[in-house]
Formats: structure tokens, C-alpha cells, sequence
């Protein structure tokens, strides 16, 4: 098969934006270097659509990009004041439902929640806090799961089905009682088949699975989102590095 | 027993994986039979039931977690489920649930010391004209009163099984005040598919087309035009599925067609299979209307014996059509078409992103029409009598009957058939509202509407509704009836999406705030920012429409918030005070410092 | 400037650690311009126990207990401008790890189990501030103007924030200085 003919009529913030068959409006942004703010995409997995971060609109009307194929004719406005303050709300919305600590969590600098909330200018929570006491796993041998930090993008549900065949994890509840399984009777990361070589150990965009025995190894104040806007990182072909 | 250990779950689940086979489909059905079995779905059946599917545990665990009428800890011997929709909770259902749980020295929520009993509250179960309204065990329970909790009390007391309770206890009755066209005509089984097979399948999707149905479930998508798109659709196989979740509160026509007009429905379903191609289809019947499965099952074997459903439908050679039956488990999204088809699959019901729609890639990615009940009702009539006698009646934009199912503060509740284009005033004066002040169309998720727009008429180009049609007299709380929306869409929200996830709570806070006489002027505009979020980031229509009650409320009913309002700028969504209970309790402190005003 | 009246601050530190004041005393001599600018009301750094009038209040630290309540409301009555500065006045912070532990647990661990001052006892004198179940960010107490992130902010970041508010600009972090840790 030769390359996919290219159509260039979607404009993005009024720029115009190539796209072939296929292709979603994320897709085609980040490879014209437009960035949408996103939580739960991640190129390498099945677009999932659950953070509605990077909700644009489309003709006046608003759509979720990281799953909505780009089209003929679409007049896409993506970084408005409008959409950037609910952007915020949605950040806002994700740090009071879990237990986010900053100053007292490994992925500080690291965390993308952390850093889409620097992009989007939060200066505080606003909303009252749910103060839900959640679990934290640390019975695998080389991997801590702190659920107060999962934010529920399900990149790693995606990436230890869809890459480590595996299926570690799940989601089970309703509403706001959804939370992480793992493929245990005992409920425990400890009783599965998890291992910190899997693609599903390097995926978590927050602070919810972490490798034991790194802390701190890179001083705070150094680290990728120290110098990095998060735009810059997500626009890289490649994965922001964790070590 | 000791509810925890079940070294025989193997051969104690053996004839239910007998009965449902093991394609991972099976996956809710399977669960619905192990609640019933234990009374809750034990880890162990979780591993067991993985391993039968062949599919990773959490995909179980993840199920069983999400449907209300599935629980992972023991919910007794005994659930009484009290139907909490405004209704039902202005018919004092708050009061008896109290009344019955101190009677049997429960607390809602728990499950009894002995195990014998739990009790709790749940989404409507769309007995709204007949209640107060309960479940036991996923039979409904009607007219509840005083006396005839006592009675049920002393049931459960002697362990008599429920299916030996007194008969009147489970009494539904259909309640129909005025039939039209739809409900009101005698119907020949087998009249519509006759006249489809000799009019011709395109022939009667012009009818159809001519007709102007649109769908009655609530978006009013026109039926012609998704058939349309359907049968052109190209797949392996094709599914019709009837959308018989009904769980939009204050709506429960659909129950009456069911029950009394199965016949009608299933031929419709008949007719757009024909039409469509497809050999399969689909009755998704929410949990709450188990109680009809039953008699649902006897219509459809009545209907192959007929040869109106199997092989040959008609003798017409390789017209090959039969319906399933798949019950619901408590989720109003799974109304949701989408969330629907994945519940159809085994699934959790979580809305799927669109495109695809499911005319295209629906139930196990085929083309699939999902169509509500009354629709396929409607459908077969057409079928039978042509599209342009249906295209006569109603209005121009919205052709034929409406059914509403009329409850609230009304002296005659029940099931009205209109034609389109109905004044909000003739209806209430039809059934007897004194003293109106506002009506809820087409439930939560639909408008409230004040008296100054009684003059409104039910149409989809004035005030569309998927049948709901809630009465309030002069002098109710309708900030009772917001708050009792705002708790339904944050106990329905799937959980998948962000704005709709915590918005809903954080709604369903701030209103509470405010009913509990602390809120300000600020939690308005916080509610009208919060209600921009879920209309305009949400996923799906659950969350786009899950602000509308309180939108309504701050927008036409000022009256029933101020005055509940302070004057202050701002006040904690907390009690200060009850924050230090805990630690007044530990120390035994009471003094003035261990206290805040 | 000079002209001008000047502008009357009080801080306060609630639920935290002092580190957000060390942080401030840390623009150095900065703080001869500061002073220039500003007198003092309460702080750590006088000896005025209660906050007067004034133009400006900086609170650090969560709402941890009463006694946190009566200063935060008694900031936020005097205060015409009302500034949450660090990670436990907008979050809770690290004190708010304590909020996924029971509090009869808390108490237990620590008058129990540790061997408290005067045997193994739970105090119950008046003048010890009574515990909330739960650490409060500040601003679901009373309502904040504004939010100056950080564990602690730096000392630049604090200096153009009040820098900023003193000499009457909306204050505005560029995003460099905004930071949660
Ligand atoms: C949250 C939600 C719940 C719904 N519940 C129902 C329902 O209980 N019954 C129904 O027929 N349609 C329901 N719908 C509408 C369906 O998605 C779909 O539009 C309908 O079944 C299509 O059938 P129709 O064209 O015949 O109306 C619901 C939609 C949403 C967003
Ligand atoms: S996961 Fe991210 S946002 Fe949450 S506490 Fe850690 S760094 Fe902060
Ligand atoms: S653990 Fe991390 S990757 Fe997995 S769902 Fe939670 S936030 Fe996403
Ligand atoms: S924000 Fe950090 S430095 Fe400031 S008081 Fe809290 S813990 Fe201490
Ligand atoms: S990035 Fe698109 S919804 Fe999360
Ligand atoms: S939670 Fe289901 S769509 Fe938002």
C-alpha cells in the first residue's frame, strides 16, 4: 500500500490540518504539532475517551477528539478561554475526587495530571474535597498501586491487554464508586502476574502505579515537567521517560 | 451456612452454566441467577465463572460490580428494595422504609445481624400510579401502606418464600384512562407481518417513511431513516433489539405494552426484522420488570406455535426470525442504546463512542436498530394500516399517538394516549390535577415546566418527552423533587467520564447544601458552572441532561430556593461543628472549646 | 508610593509547618523593600496575638482543628484580601495524609500505644485545640481570594505575587513559578 492520500481541509484554531483515513482530530493535531490538552490518550493504545480533556468543538459543536475521526470540512477550535476553563474544571474535578498530595508523591514533576493542571493555570482544587479513603497495594515484591492517585484513564487496563496480554486490570463499581481491580481472587497486585517489565508498569500518567526502590532518584525540581511544559512532552513521538 | 465459604460452587453453579452456555455474552445472565441462588455473588463465583467463560476474572468482578441488583456482599436472605422517585417519596415512601426497618430493628444499607434481611432504596420502579412501590427480591410490591408492611414483616419473620406470598401484594394493574389508536383498536397477530410480506419490504419501509414515526424513547430519530440505514448496512447478521429498560423515572407505559400489548410489540419488532434482515432480535427488559418475563416467554411461544416467530414465519421460506429475552439488573444507562448493546453482550454498561453508531456496529459489532418499545408498537400498526392513516393523526412534524404515564398530584394516575399536539392544560385537566403548578415532562432528564407554560403542547418541535408526565400541586418542594433528580443521576452515572462522574456528586452536594438551609448566592453560579460541564463535556445523554432540573429550577422557579438561601457570601459545604463529633466522642470533651457555632 | 499609606499584612500559619513563612523570609533583602512597603499586623514575626483591620491576609497551613477555625475567621473578618499560600492551605497538604486514617486510630497511636505524657491517656484539657476528623483545605472554611501553590512557594515566586497585589496588578504567576510541590 502506498501512503494514504492526505486531505488538509480541517483547520484546527484556524490552522490547516492534514489528515488521512482513519485518522481521529487528536491524531491529526499532534502530528501537525496543534496540541489538545489529553489525560487518557495515549497514541500507543486504543483511543478510550473517558477525561474529556481534549473536548474541542467542531462546527459549533462539542466532541471528544481522541475519538472522534477528523472529517472534510471541519472547523476545529481547540484552545479557546472557554474550553481551557472547563479543561480546568475537569483537572479541578479529578484532584478532589482522589487523594492528591504533591508535595508527599513519587511522580511529582513526573505526573501528567499535575502537569495539565500547570497548563491549564489551576491554582487551586476549588471544589470540596470527596476525602474517599482508598487502597494502597504494596503486596507485589517491585510495584506499589496507590488507588488515592488513580484518576481512571485505564491506560493500564489498555496497554497490560492490548501489548502484555495479560489482562491485570480491570474496573469494576459504578459511578463514583468505579475503581481499579487487578486479576486477583484476593484482590491483590502481590497475586498476579504483574511484572515491573510489563508495558502496563510504565503507563500510568500519575503517581497510581509506581516502580519500588526509584524514589527520588531524581530530585525534585529536575524533573520532566520541572523544564518541560506538558505540551512540549505529549507532542514528542515518544512517551515522556519516568527514570 | 457460613455465607463465605462455597467449596461446592462448582456443582452449585453447574446448572446455570447448563442453561446459559458458555459464550461470554451469557455473562450478566449467568450473574443474575447466581444473586439469585446466594443472595450476593461470592468471590468464588467470580473465579468460577471466569473460569467457565473462559474471560480474565476482572472482566466478572467488573460486572458484578456495576448493576445495582447484583451485590459482591450478602444482601440477605430478603431484599426490600423501597422505590425512591419523587412519587413514591410524595406518596411517604420515606416514612414507611423508616417505619419497616425500625420495625425489624434494621438500618437501611445493612444486612440483618442473622442474614435473613437487608433494606434499601432504589431508582423508580416505574409503579408511580400505583404506589408507594417497593421490590422484594426483584418482585414489585404496589399500594404499600402501614398494614401491609406488617403483614410482609411477618412473612419474611417465618422465612415464607416469596413466591408463596398473598397475591394482592404484587397486584399491577394497567391503569389505562384513555386509549387512542395504539391502544384503543383491536390487533390480529399476524395482520402486520401479513401485509408486510405482501406489500414487500421496501414497499413498507415507504410506509413507514410516509408515516413520519419517529422514535418514542426519547432523541425522536425518524424509524424510516435508521431502518433504512440499517438494512443497507452490510454484516454477517443483523439485530433488531427492543429497548424495554424504562428507567426514566415517572415513566412505566412502557410496562403496559409489555403486559398488554406484547403481541403488538413483538410483531413490530416482527416487521423491522423483515425489514432490516435480521433473523435475531432482542427484548431488553430492565430488572425491575422480571416480574413480566414470565407471561413475555408464554407470548413468544404462543407467537412460534402461530408461526408468527422461528423458521419459515408465515410459510414465507427463509423468513427466519426469533426473539430473546435479556433482563436488566438496575442500571438506567443501559437505556442508553449503546450502553444497552453492551449490557446485551455481557458487558458493564458503559455508553461506547459514536461513530460507529449502532446501525452499523451494534450488538457484537453487526448492523443493529435498537427501537423502544413503543415504537415497534407504533411500527406494526403502520405496517398493518399504512403510513398515511398514521401520518393523520398528531401534528405535522410529529405524526400519531403519544403515550404518557401521568402520575403525581392527580386524581386519576395512569396510562393517557393522545395525539401529538396535546396542551399541557387539556391534560391536566383530564386527569385531574387540582390546583397544578408544575409538571415534570419526560422525567429527570426532560423539562420542568412552570404553570405559565401550560398552554404548551407535547410534541418534539414544542416539548418532546419519552412519556413521563409527573403532576406537582401548588404548595410541593419542588427543591424536594431537584434534589431527588440531583441524587438519581449520581447514583445512575456509569462512572466513565470525568465531568459526569464527579459533577453529578458535586451537584447532588451543593443541592443538598442549599435544601439543608446552608447554601448562598455562590453555590448558584457554582451549580450553573457545574451544569455547563456535564451538558457540554459529558459523554453521553446521561450527563448532558443530568443538570436540567436544577437548570429549570434556578431559571423559572426562584420562589422555591431563596428564601433557603443566606445572606451570607459563603458557608462551608461542611458542619463544622459534626466535624468535631469524632473527637469529642474519643475525649469525652464538651466544653466550649471543643464546640464551634 | 512613598505617599501612600502602607499596606497593612498579617500572616498566620494554621495546619502547616512554617515553611511557607521560611520561604518568605527567604527573599532576604527583599524584605527591606517589603517592609518599606508593608507594616505588619499579626505574624509570627510580631507580637500582635490577634489580627486587626488590614489590607492584605496570608494564611499557610490546612484547617486542622477549632482553634484553626477562629484564627481563619477571624483573618477572613479583618482581611479585606484573603491569600491561601502553600500546599496545605489549598490542599491540606501533608497534614491531610491523616485523613485516609481514622481518627480513633490517630489518638491511639499516638496517646496509647506511644506512652503519652501523663500515662497512657487521651487528654481531654480545654486549652488543646480539638482535632477535625479531617483536615480542611482553607478554602472550605471561608472563602479565599487567592492561591499562591507550592510546597513551599519559592521566595521569587512569593515576591511577585505580593509585589504584585501591593502595587495593585492582578497577581499572575508565570508558569514557571507555578508549582504544587
Ligand atoms: C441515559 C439514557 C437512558 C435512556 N433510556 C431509555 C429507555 O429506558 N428506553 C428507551 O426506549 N430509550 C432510552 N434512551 C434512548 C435510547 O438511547 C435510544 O435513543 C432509543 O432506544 C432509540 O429508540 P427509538 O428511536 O425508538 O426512540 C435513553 C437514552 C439515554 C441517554
Ligand atoms: S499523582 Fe500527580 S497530581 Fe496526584 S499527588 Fe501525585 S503528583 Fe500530585
Ligand atoms: S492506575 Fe494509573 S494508568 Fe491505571 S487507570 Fe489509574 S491512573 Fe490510569
Ligand atoms: S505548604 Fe509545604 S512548606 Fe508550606 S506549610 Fe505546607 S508542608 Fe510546609
Ligand atoms: S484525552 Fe480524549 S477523553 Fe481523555
Ligand atoms: S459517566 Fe457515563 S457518560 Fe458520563
Amino acid at each position: 500500500m502506498g501512503a494514504p492520500a492526505m486531505s488538509n481541509n480541517m483547520t484546527i484554531d484556524g490552522k490547516h490540518v492534514p489528515f488521512s483515513d482513519g485518522q481521529t482530530i487528536m491524531d491529526a493535531a499532534l502530528a501537525a504539532g496543534v496540541y489538545i490538552p489529553h489525560l487518557c490518550h495515549n497514541p500507543q493504545f486504543e483511543p478510550h475517551g473517558s477525561c474529556k480533556l481534549c473536548v474541542v468543538s467542531v462546527n459549533g459543536r462539542n466532541m471528544t477528539a481522541c475519538t472522534m475521526p477528523a472529517a472534510e470540512d471541519m472547523v476545529v477550535a481547540s484552545n479557546t478561554p472557554e474550553l481551557n476553563r472547563d479543561r480546568k474544571a475537569l483537572v479541578q474535578m479529578l484532584f478532589v475526587e482522589g487523594n492528591h498530595i504533591c508535595p508527599a508523591c513519587e511522580a511529582s514533576g513526573n505526573c501528567q495530571l499535575q502537569a495539565a493542571a500547570y497548563y491549564l493555570e489551576m491554582q487551586s482544587p476549588h471544589y470540596t474535597h470527596f476525602y474517599q479513603p482508598r487502597a494502597v497495594d504494596a503486596s507485589h515484591p517491585d510495584i506499589f498501586l496507590d488507588l488515592n492517585r488513580c484518576i481512571l484513564c485505564e491506560l493500564c487496563v489498555r496497554a497490560s491487554r492490548e501489548v502484555d496480554g495479560k489482562n491485570v486490570f480491570g474496573i469494576s463499581g459504578r459511578g463514583i464508586g468505579t475503581h481499579l481491580v487487578v486479576n486477583a481472587a484476593s484482590g491483590r497486585l502481590g497475586d498476579t502476574n504483574f511484572a515491573a517489565t510489563d508495558k502496563a508498569a510504565h503507563v500510568c500518567p500519575t503517581g497510581a502505579i509506581l516502580i519500588k526502590r526509584q524514589g527520588y532518584r531524581i530530585p525534585i525540581g529536575q524533573r520532566t515537567f520541572d523544564h518541560h511544559n506538558i505540551s512540549e512532552v505529549q507532542m514528542k513521538p515518544q512517551e515522556p521517560e519516568h527514570e | 451456612m457460613q455465607p463465605h465459604e462455597f467449596p461446592q460452587i462448582e456443582q452449585q453453579l453447574a446448572s446455570v452454566f447448563e442453561r446459559h452456555g458458555c459464550e461470554a455474552n451469557k455473562l450478566l445472565q449467568i450473574l443474575r441467577e447466581v444473586q439469585e441462588i446466594f443472595h450476593f455473588i461470592p468471590a468464588a463465583a467470580i473465579t468460577c465463572i471466569a473460569a467457565h467463560l473462559d474471560v480474565p476474572r476482572t472482566r466478572v468482578e467488573g460486572v458484578a460490580g456495576f448493576y445495582s441488583f447484583l451485590s459482591l456482599k450478602s444482601a440477605g436472605e430478603y431484599r426490600m428494595l423501597f422505590s425512591d422517585n419523587i412519587t413514591d417519596q410524595m406518596q411517604g415512601n420515606p416514612e414507611l422504609m423508616r417505619y419497616f426497618c425500625h420495625k425489624l430493628w434494621l438500618e437501611p444499607g445493612k444486612v440483618s445481624e442473622d442474614n435473613l434481611l437487608s433494606v434499601d432504596s432504589t431508582s423508580c420502579t416505574g409503579m408511580c400510579d400505583q404506589g408507594p412501590a417497593a421490590l422484594v427480591n426483584g418482585w414489585p410490591l404496589t399500594n404499600l401502606d402501614h398494614a401491609r408492611l406488617d403483614l410482609i414483616a411477618e412473612l419474611i419473620r417465618v422465612r415464607k418464600p416469596v413466591c408463596d406470598w398473598p397475591s394482592l401484594l404484587f397486584e399491577v394493574k394497567d391503569n389505562i384512562r384513555r386509549a387512542g389508536t395504539l391502544l384503543g383498536e383491536p390487533f390480529i397477530p399476524g395482520a402486520a407481518l401479513r401485509a408486510t410480506l405482501e406489500r414487500g419490504s421496501a414497499a413498507t419501509l415507504a410506509e413507514m417513511e410516509a408515516s413520519g414515526l419517529r422514535g418514542r424513547g426519547g432523541a425522536g430519530f425518524s424509524v424510516a431513516r435508521k431502518w433504512s440505514m440499517c438494512r443497507a448496512s452490510a454484516g454477517e447478521q443483523h439485530y433488531i433489539v427492543c429497548n424495554a429498560d424504562e428507567g426514566e423515572p415517572g415513566t412505566f407505559k412502557d410496562r403496559v405494552l409489555l403486559h398488554s400489548y406484547a403481541d403488538l410489540v413483538c410483531e413490530g419488532m416482527t416487521v423491522g426484522a423483515r425489514i432490516i434482515g435480521a433473523s435475531k432480535g432482542f427484548l431488553y427488559l430492565r430488572g425491575e420488570y422480571r416480574y413480566l418475563l414470565h407471561q413475555l416467554e408464554q407470548v413468544l411461544a404462543q407467537r412460534r406455535a402461530a408461526g408468527l416467530l422461528g423458521r419459515n414465519i408465515l410459510g414465507e421460506s427463509g423468513f427466519d426470525f426469533d426473539i430473546e429475552i435479556h433482563l436488566g439488573a438496575g442500571a438506567y444507562i443501559c437505556g442508553e442504546e449503546s450502553a444497552l448493546i453492551e449490557s446485551l453482550e455481557g458487558k458493564r454498561g458503559r455508553p461506547r463512542k459514536r461513530p460507529p453508531f449502532p446501525v452499523t456496529h451494534g450488538y457484537l459489532d453487526q448492523p443493529t436498530v435498537v427501537d423502544n418499545v413503543e415504537t415497534l408498537a407504533c411500527a406494526a400498526r403502520i405496517a398493518a394500516q399504512g403510513g398515511a392513516w398514521f401520518a393523520a393523526i398528531g401534528t405535522a412534524q410529529s405524526s400519531g399517538s403519544k403515550i404518557l404515564s401521568i402520575a403525581g398530584d392527580c386524581a386519576r394516575p395512569g396510562i393517557y394516549e393522545y395525539p401529538f399536539g396535546i396542551t399541557l392544560q387539556e391534560i391536566l385537566d383530564d386527569c385531574g390535577a387540582e390546583d397544578p403548578y408544575a409538571v415534570q415532562v419526560s422525567g429527570p432528564s426532560g423539562i420542568l415546566v412552570s404553570a405559565q407554560e401550560f398552554n404548551r403542547c407535547i410534541a418534539f418541535e414544542d416539548l418532546p418527552t419519552a412519556g413521563a408526565f409527573t403532576v406537582f400541586r401548588r404548595g410541593r418542594d419542588l427543591l424536594q423533587l431537584v434534589q431527588n433528580c440531583a441524587h438519581f443521576f449520581a447514583h445512575e452515572s456509569c462512572g466513565f467520564c470525568t465531568p459526569c462522574r464527579v459533577g453529578t456528586q458535586l451537584q447532588k452536594k451543593i443541592v443538598d447544601k442549599i435544601a439543608n438551609d446552608h447554601g448562598t448566592a455562590s453555590d448558584l453560579e457554582e451549580l450553573k458552572q457545574l451544569g455547563h460541564i456535564m451538558q457540554t463535556m459529558s459523554h453521553c445523554g446521561l450527563g448532558h441532561t443530568a443538570a436540567n432540573p436544577v437548570l429549570d429550577l434556578l431559571q423559572k422557579f426562584p420562589d422555591a430556593y431563596q428564601h433557603k438561601l443566606k445572606k451570607l457570601a459563603f458557608e462551608p459545604a461542611f458542619d463544622l461543628d459534626g466535624a468535631l463529633e469524632t473527637a469529642r466522642n474519643i475525649t469525652g470533651r464538651d466544653d466550649a472549646w471543643a464546640h464551634l457555632p | 508610593m512613598n505617599e501612600q499609606r502602607k499596606i497593612r499584612l498579617a500572616t498566620c500559619s494554621l495546619a502547616g509547618c512554617f515553611g511557607c513563612h521560611m520561604s518568605l523570609l527567604d527573599i532576604d533583602e527583599k524584605l527591606f523593600d517589603l517592609l518599606a512597603m508593608v507594616e505588619f499586623d499579626r505574624t509570627p514575626f510580631t507580637d500582635i496575638k490577634h489580627c486587626g483591620p488590614c489590607d492584605i491576609g496570608i494564611v499557610e497551613g490546612g484547617v486542622s482543628n477549632a482553634e484553626n477555625v477562629h484564627v481563619l475567621k477571624e483573618f477572613r473578618k479583618n482581611c479585606k484580601v484573603l491569600v491561601a499560600i502553600g500546599a496545605c492551605a489549598i490542599t491540606g497538604g501533608v497534614p491531610a495524609l491523616r485523613n485516609n486514617i481514622d481518627l480513633w486510630d490517630c489518638f491511639q497511636e499516638v496517646y496509647l500505644y506511644e506512652g503519652g505524657l501523663e500515662g497512657n491517656q487521651i487528654p481531654n484539657d480545654p486549652e488543646l485545640p480539638l482535632p477535625f476528623d479531617k483536615v480542611y483545605p482553607v478554602y472550605e472554611v471561608v472563602k479565599v481570594d487567592y492561591f499562591l501553590p507550592g510546597c513551599p512557594p519559592s521566595a521569587d515566586t512569593i515576591w511577585k505575587f505580593l509585589t504584585d497585589l501591593i502595587e495593585g496588578r492582578e497577581p499572575k504567576l508565570d508558569s514557571a513559578m507555578l508549582r504544587y510541590d
